[in-house]
This record gives structure tokens, sequence and C-alpha cells, in this order.
């Protein structure tokens, strides 16, 4: 169930926007061949198809090289601290609930220094849209390893390799309650695009996790999954209401064997296609997205990129304005003079 | 017998028993009928951190104090001319706050051998001589409050609940004071179980009628109505003040109230009470903790509402990155500080003045921010107004002080007519020609509010250095050099804008009692006792701390000896002589507890 937000739309007959309006006047400063460029792009690319006023969005960032982001755009941009976009986010959509508004974070602001923030945004469910560059490492201060490295991952922090299990952030996301969560990639500027537009127009938190490559001190992190000749090997693209295929040729598919996945060829239209796990964004319980996002952390199963889940509940400011709605008709709108004179008062002549 | 009323000025009572004892709420209702029969009054009330601890221990032991006079008081008094104590430990922990000859009132149903070991008796204190030195009344609270609700059907432990109200109709009668406020209250409180209407109220007619009937008392006790400025009164506490304070500021300012907060003592309170008016389009979040909960109001103040937070001292600890924030990103935040006894989690339900140095220092780099302080529970509503004006007007985060001590202390206040307050005035930017985000109003420095959804506005701001007028990121020397001057000249600019210092007493002369939030009523006191002595003494009390007031320097010169009194080791004593060359003698206290009258007067009296 997609639902549009037609409150922040452009009215009939304004001017159409291009991506150069959404572009600032700042000079863009990534290193040069930096995944954030494409995301960059694929996001002013998209933003005029949103039909959102430029005055009515807003991006907001933690601390981190994805957190330049604001900058660049030519809207509403707020470049806060290290974590708490999600918490600065929140007042800004709970004090205009017709902004669009974005976060833009990465897997050491979001998913440790901001942790806590990103699973309570999760829940809460604000209309927010949030967009994490997940190159699981930290750039911005040279290369330390983060909560999303591969556990025995050699750092500068971590000569002989770090000791933690790293964080999936699409189950991180889902155990936190999200109603919209999709992985897509730096790299693939279609599906990029596509996501970042299903994500706005669903209403609700909607969490992408964006592959992204950091060409100084993680460089091909993912290029399994990007690299034209290993690509459809090794991810499996989430369609709503399609079997899950892979290969080149769509030769392959994945199928339960008791509680695991299991990858199988035999499909091709074959009564072994029937077995295969068909994919559903829109189911309200959550097993099938757990047990798709957790396929991530298994070497010997494809990768999946998509959107994972994508269901429809109530957001955090439509409850706040129905409540203050509700005071106001069960009490009366408040009157400040009755206010002050509440409760037992006497008069000193 | 007939009656016997005496006519006094003035009278101290002190309820204790256990946290479960319900003192806290006899004393509050005390307090109401003594204010609303026009008394002026003052609360302490003092009770510990669990919230029940083991029953019958010393540690669990809540008091409430309360001071009513015909004459105009600003403290909840130093001792006490009745002390009602449901147990033995109650006794024990307050019973050297009993004047000579003060009248104890006492549960002697309570003082059973397993009780006593719990206090740490020996031997029963109302059997031996310990208590000569007073007037006690041993009353069978239980027993007797039991009796009276013999009829009502309930089970003894919901009867042996009521027995505060039969303790507080004793002191309704002992101070001639009708209890029909009080069943209003127990009427409303209890709309939802009617049982509970009948009992406490037969409980609180009980205690009243035992009074009458047993003639313990000789005397009962009559304090007239003290003399107030014309106008309509109410009780209130600091945290409503505060509450009423920021909603009418945001009614006035036409601002959304948008409160963030994560619960801490002593300041949950102001989130209770905000939350109970949606109606007024209140917004408040209970945040996952204290950095979400300014983050909210920060996002809150950029998309134009008037974003507020609220804390004591260790969420302030976590809350100082973000107000840095607000600073360097020039945006409208109000930040509540209900300070308690530090440092770290130190004893929150106790009072004390000990964060001034961390809302002035506690932030990195160069962060001038403005403070403001309460003095009492009604200046709460004042100088929460004030902090809004002063934040919206300058673009600025402004740090509200508080205490403990009078966030929960009580007082009549005259309800202010709106057309007294001062303007709000948001001036929200519109016009697009012209605009840059950090181009500032000539006289008091401001940057424009430029809020998203406004066309041809679309601005970024940041955490990062911000080039003058654009606000562009720049690492420029010279242009980081004058943005921290500009920022500091523009927090110093509100000294211009604010009223003169009153001082009270002596224009000039021996002594000058200087003193900030929450003590100014003992500071008071001391002064004016002092004052009727004959002594050239004044006593200045600042509400502005950061900026001080443009005229305090020259008054500070004009006495000789200055006197900080702080509960705390002499925070605006360092400010007061860093920033005056000023040689100022401090008093410091730092126990948790507020300061006592003759502590003052006995310091004054060694300085003149």
């Amino acid at each position: 169930m997609r639902k549009n937000k037609k409150s922040s739309r452009i009215p009939s007959g304004a001017p159409t926007l291009t991506q150069k309006d959404f572009a600032s006047d700042q000079d863009v400063r990534w290193c040069p061949g930096c995944g954030d460029y494409s995301i960059l792009a694929q996001t002013r690319r998209i933003m005029p198809e949103l039909g959102v006023p430029k005055e009515n969005i807003v991006f907001i960032s933690g601390i981190g090289c994805s957190s330049r982001f604001p900058y660049y755009m030519n809207t509403y941009g707020f470049h806060t601290i290290h974590g708490r976009a999600p918490t600065i986010a929140s007042g800004v959509k709970m004090a205009n609930p017709d902004l669009s508004v974005w976060v833009i974070t990465g897997d050491g602001d979001a998913l440790s220094i901001g942790g806590n923030h990103f699973i309570h945004l999760m829940r809460r469910n604000f209309d927010i849209n949030v967009l994490l560059f997940n190159n699981r490492i930290y750039g911005l201060t040279k290369g330390q390893y983060s909560p999303t490295s591969e556990q025995g991952k050699q750092t500068k922090s971590t000569p002989l390799g770090s000791l933690e299990t790293p964080f999936n952030p699409i189950s991180l996301a889902l155990a936190s309650g999200a109603t919209f969560v999709a992985r897509s990639l730096d790299t693939d500027s279609h599906h990029l695009q596509s996501t970042i537009k299903a994500a706005f127009e669903h209403k609700g938190t909607s969490f992408i996790e964006i592959y992204q490559d950091c060409i100084i001190f993680n460089r091909d992190a993912f290029k399994q999954y990007t690299d034209k000749s290993t690509k459809s090997e090794n991810t499996v693209h989430l369609e709503h209401g399609e079997p899950l295929v892979f290969g080149k040729e769509g030769e392959k598919g994945i199928r339960l064997n008791g509680f695991l996945p299991e990858v199988t060829t035999a499909t091709n239209g074959t009564e072994a296609e029937a077995n295969l796990i068909v994919h559903d964004q829109y189911a309200e319980n959550t097993t099938l997205a757990n047990f798709l996002a957790r396929m991530s952390d298994m070497p010997e199963m494809p990768h999946p990129i998509g959107i994972f889940r994508s269901v429809h509940h109530p957001c955090y400011e439509e409850l706040m304005t129905q409540q203050i709605a509700w005071a106001k008709q069960q009490r009366g709108p408040g009157e400040i003079d009755a206010l002050l004179n509440a409760g037992d008062t006497w008069v000193v002549p | 017998m007939h009656k016997q009323v005496e006519q006094i000025q003035e009278a101290t009572v002190l309820f204790a028993g256990d946290s479960g004892d319900g003192s806290q709420t006899i004393g509050t209702q005390m307090t109401e009928t003594s204010a609303i029969v026009g008394n002026d009054v003052a609360t302490l009330p003092d009770y510990p951190a669990e919230i029940q601890a083991p029953a019958g221990s010393l540690a669990g032991v809540s008091g409430f104090q309360l001071h009513f006079s015909s004459e105009n008081i600003h403290t909840p008094g130093d001792t006490c001319d009745v002390l009602v104590v449901m147990n033995p430990a109650a006794l024990k922990v307050n019973i050297h706050k009993l004047k000579t000859n003060g009248i104890l009132i006492v549960n002697s149903d309570n003082f059973a051998r397993r009780n006593l070991r719990l206090a740490g008796y020996e031997d029963n204190p109302l059997e031996d001589d310990s208590l000569t030195k007073y007037q006690v009344f041993p009353v069978e609270l239980t027993r007797l409050t039991g009796k009276a609700l013999e009829a009502t059907g309930l089970s003894t432990r919901e009867i042996d609940r009521c027995k505060n109200f039969f303790a507080l109709g004793m002191i309704l009668w002992l101070y001639n004071r009708p209890m029909e406020y009080t069943m209003r209250w127990i009427k409303t409180k209890f709309a939802k179980k009617p049982q509970y209407i009948e009992s406490n109220i037969l409980a609180l007619r009980a205690g009243n009628t035992y009074c009458e009937a047993t003639e313990q008392f000789a005397t009962s006790y009559e304090v007239k109505p003290a003399q107030f400025a014309s106008g309509k009164y109410r009780n209130i506490e600091g945290n409503m003040a505060t509450v009423l304070g920021l909603i009418t500021a945001s009614h006035q300012s036409g601002l959304q109230l948008v409160y963030g907060s994560y619960p801490i003592t002593p300041a949950s309170d102001i989130l209770h009470g905000l939350a109970q008016y949606r109606n007024f389009g209140v917004v408040t979040m209970q945040m996952e903790d204290e950095i979400s909960a300014v983050g909210v109001a920060i996002g809150a103040a950029f998309s134009g509402a008037l974003g507020v937070t609220g804390s004591s001292g260790p969420g302030l600890a976590l809350k100082s990155e973000a107000i840095n924030l607000a600073m360097i990103a020039e945006l409208p935040l109000i930040v509540c500080n209900i300070q308690r006894a530090g440092p770290s989690t130190g004893m929150p339900t106790k009072t004390e003045q000990s964060d001034l140095l961390q809302m002035f220092y506690g932030r990195n780099g160069e962060s001038p921010v403005p403070i403001l302080a309460a003095c009492c529970p009604h200046d709460c509503f004042e100088t929460i107004y004030e902090a809004c004006r002063i934040a919206v007007k300058y673009r600025t985060p402004v740090i509200f002080l508080s205490d403990l001590y009078i966030a929960l202390g009580a007082e009549p206040w005259r309800i202010p007519n709106l057309a007294e307050l001062p303007k709000i005035e948001p001036n929200f930017q519109t016009e697009v020609g012209g605009f840059e985000p950090y181009l500032r109003d000539e006289a008091t420095l401001a940057r424009p509010w430029a809020k998203p959804g406004t066309p041809g506005l679309e601005h970024r701001i940041g955490g990062l250095e911000k080039s003058d007028i654009t606000g562009n990121v720049s690492y420029d020397a010279e242009n980081h050099e004058k943005m921290v001057g500009i920022r500091a000249e523009k927090v110093a600019r509100i000294a211009e804008d604010i009223p003169p210092t009153e001082v009270f007493g002596a224009p000039e002369g021996e002594l000058l009692v200087l003193g900030w939030g929450g003590t100014y009523g003992t500071l008071r006191t001391s002064v004016e006792h002092k004052i009727d002595e004959g002594h050239a003494i004044a006593h200045v009390h600042l509400r502005y701390i950061n900026p001080f007031p443009s005229d305090l320097g020259e008054i500070l010169n004009r006495f000789k000896t200055v006197l900080i009194p702080e509960l705390n080791s002499g925070h605006l004593l360092q400010l007061i002589r860093a920033e005056y060359l000023v040689d100022a003698v401090g008093l410091n206290k730092v126990q948790g507890q507020p300061f006592q009258v003759f502590e003052l007067e006995s310091k004054i009296k060694s300085l003149l």
C-alpha cells in the first residue's frame, strides 16, 4: 500500500524543476571516485520527480563523509552533530509535518554513536526517509573499523583484526519495527533512484541501506555485488510477488530447506518453481523479511537487494496531531486566561 | 470548656512518615487551605529517592514542611512548631527540627518494638524522658481511623491508608482551618473511586472531631491573612509555574511549543505538567535519552517552533554538545535545568546550586549562552517567560536555572495579566531579496529565522564554523575569530535589554548580600532582620547571570563588603571576582539542604 503525500506536493501549474535546481552553489568535496557522488547524483535526479517544492524539503545529517551531503542540496539543510540527525529530524517533522524530511547518515553515525536514536526513530515511525551510506569503514576519521566491518578487519585501530561481530543494518531496522526497509547500491543508478522514490512514497520511516564504496579506506568492499562479472551470481533482487531467482539467466532459485534457505537450479517453469520462496514486501508479519535479511550473513547465499518490507502503520506526527485535535474537541481549545486562573483562587482587594 | 483561640503571627508544621504514609498529600492540602484563607506560605517537601524504602526505616522517611504566616515570608522556616510523626523513624529523623515546647503528635500505634528497632531506638522514646522538652501527644491514629471507618466495608489495608487524613483533620482543628477545600480536593481526586471519597472524608472529620471531643489541646491557634498586593491569587509550585510560563510564551509568540525531555528528578513534573495541555497545542515528546530530548527541541526550533528541553544536572551534561550546536547555528532554544545535588548522580532528591559553572563553561570552544535563574516558586513563571523572549529575539539557546527547592516548593502567586507581559515576536524571515542566513540585525546581532517551507530561502546551517553573512562552511582564520567575537557580543548586548537591578535595602553602605536562585527567601529574610536592627545592608538577587546586568559593577562598588551565599562551593563568587575584581566573600553550604536564616544571620553578623 503506497500512499502519496499530497500535503507537500507542488501545486499544478508551477514550473517543473530539474536536477540542477537541487544543486547548491557549494563545491562538492568528496574523494574522487567516492560512491557518495553517485548517491548525490541519483538523489538530485529523482527529486524533481517527487513533485515536492524544494522549500518543503529538508536534509538533515550527522557527522561523517556522508553527512556533508546537505551542503550540496539546494533545499533546506542542517548538518548537525555525530549520531543525532534522527533526533533533530524528528523535531523538524513534528513541528511541521508538511515537510519532506531526509536523514543522511553513515554506518558509524547511525549504528555506532547514534545507534540509540536510530532504533527509536524506526519504532516511532515518523514520516522521515533515512539514507544510510554503508561503506563498512570510518572515512572522515581516516580508516578505523566500523560497526558493520567484518570480524577480523584489519584497520589502523585494529592492526591485528577487529574482534566484533558486525551489525546487519537491515535486521536491526526490522527488529526496531521499521515499516520500510530496503537495500540498494551506489553503482546501480536506476535501482537507487527507484528505491529512493519508493522510500519517499512510503508514509512512515523509510530506511535504505546503500552499499557505498569508500575508495580510500575500504575499496571494493562490495565488488562481488557490483562487478558485472559477479553480481548476478552474488545478488538476488527482491521483487514483490515474484519468486527469488538469480544467476545470469535467472536459472537459480531460493527455496526453504527446513528453517534455512538453499539454492536450487531447477527453475524455468518446472514444478520445482512452485517451491521457490515468493517475496511479499507488504506482509505485516516480519518473518520473511527477517529471514531474507539474515541471508546476507550467509556466504553461500546471494545477497538480497531491494525492498524487504513496506507496510503502513500510523506515523508519530499523525498520532500527535490527532491527539491534539482530540484534546481540543474534548476540553475545548486552550484559553490562556482560564489556564492561569485555574484551581483554587482568591482575591486580595 | 470553651475552646481557647490564640492569635499568632505564624506557624511551621512538619508532617513526616514512611514514604507511603501520605505526608506529601496532607502537607500539600494544608498548604492549599492556608493559602486560600489568605496566609503567605512557603513549603519544603523532603522525600527519599526510593519510591518506597523498607517500611519503618530511616531511609524511607518522607517529610513536608509548611510555614504559614500573616506577614510576608520567604522561607519554609528553620524549625517547626508542630511535628506530626507517623512512626519512630520519622521521629528520629525530624525531632531536632522541633522547637522547645513545640507540639509533637505521634501515631503511638506504630511504636511497637519492631518499628522502634528499625529506627534504632533501644527504648520507646514515648516512655522514657527523652521528649520532656516537648508537648507530646500520643494518638492511636491507626486504631482510631480504623474505628471511624469500620462501617465502610473497606479492607484493613485500605483503611490504614486513610490515617493521614485523620492527622490532617487534627491540624486543621489546631489552626482553626476549614475542611471544605480538602474535601473538595478529595472528591476530585477520587472521582473514579467513590468508596475512597467517603473514607478519606470520614477520616478527616474524625481527626477534627477527635480534637474537639478529647480537648487534648488546651489552645487552638489562628493565623490571620497576610497583606498582599491586590489581585487574584493562586497557590503554585515552581515546576507548575514553569509549565504555565512556557505555555504562555507559546501563546503570546504564536509559536507551537515542542518540549523534548527524558524523565529525571526533579524536572519530570514539567514534562507531566505540559503533557496535560495537548488542547493548547502543546507537543511533549518523551525521548529515548537526554540527547534526543534536546535534539527534537533543536529540530523543532529549526522548523519554526518554540523548542524547549528540560532536565537536571546529569542530563545537562549529556545535552551540552547539542546546546553548543544550537549556539553556533544561532537557533532559539530554551534549556531548563532544575538543579539537584551533584556530582554525578549525587543526591537526586536534594537541592543544590552547583551547576552554575557547568552552565557557564561546560561546552567545548567559545560558547556564550545566556543564563537566567528563578528565585522562588512563582518567579519560575516570569523567568522562563523571559528566557523564551530572549531566545526568540536573539536566536540563541538560553539556559533557565531552577532548583529542587523552588521546583517543588509552593507559595501564593498573583496571577498576571497577559497585557502586562512583554511581547515575544518571532519575526520570521519571508523576504527573499537580500536574504543571507548570517546577515544580522544591527541592534541585536540576531540572524534571520528562515524556517523550512518558506520559498526562496533554502539554506544550509550546521555545526561547522560559519562564514560571516553567507553562513557557508569556513576554515578561514580571520573569519573564525570574527565569528567568535560576534557570538560573544550578541550575548553581551542582552544586558542592554533587561531591567535595572533592584537593590533591596540601603542604596550603599556596609554590606551587600548578593545571591541567585532558590536562596532568595532566606537571604531576603536575613537582610530584612538586619535592616530592622538598623544596619546599612542590602540584598541583590540576580535573575540574569549571563550576561550580568550592566549596572551590577557600579552597585557592587557602593558597598564595603559583598557577601555571596550559595549552595555550592562558590560559583557565582568566582564569576563576580573574575568579572569585577571585587574581593567578595562567600558563604557556602553543600549539604543538599537549603540555607537556614540563622546561618545567614550569623555570617552577616561576623561581617558587620
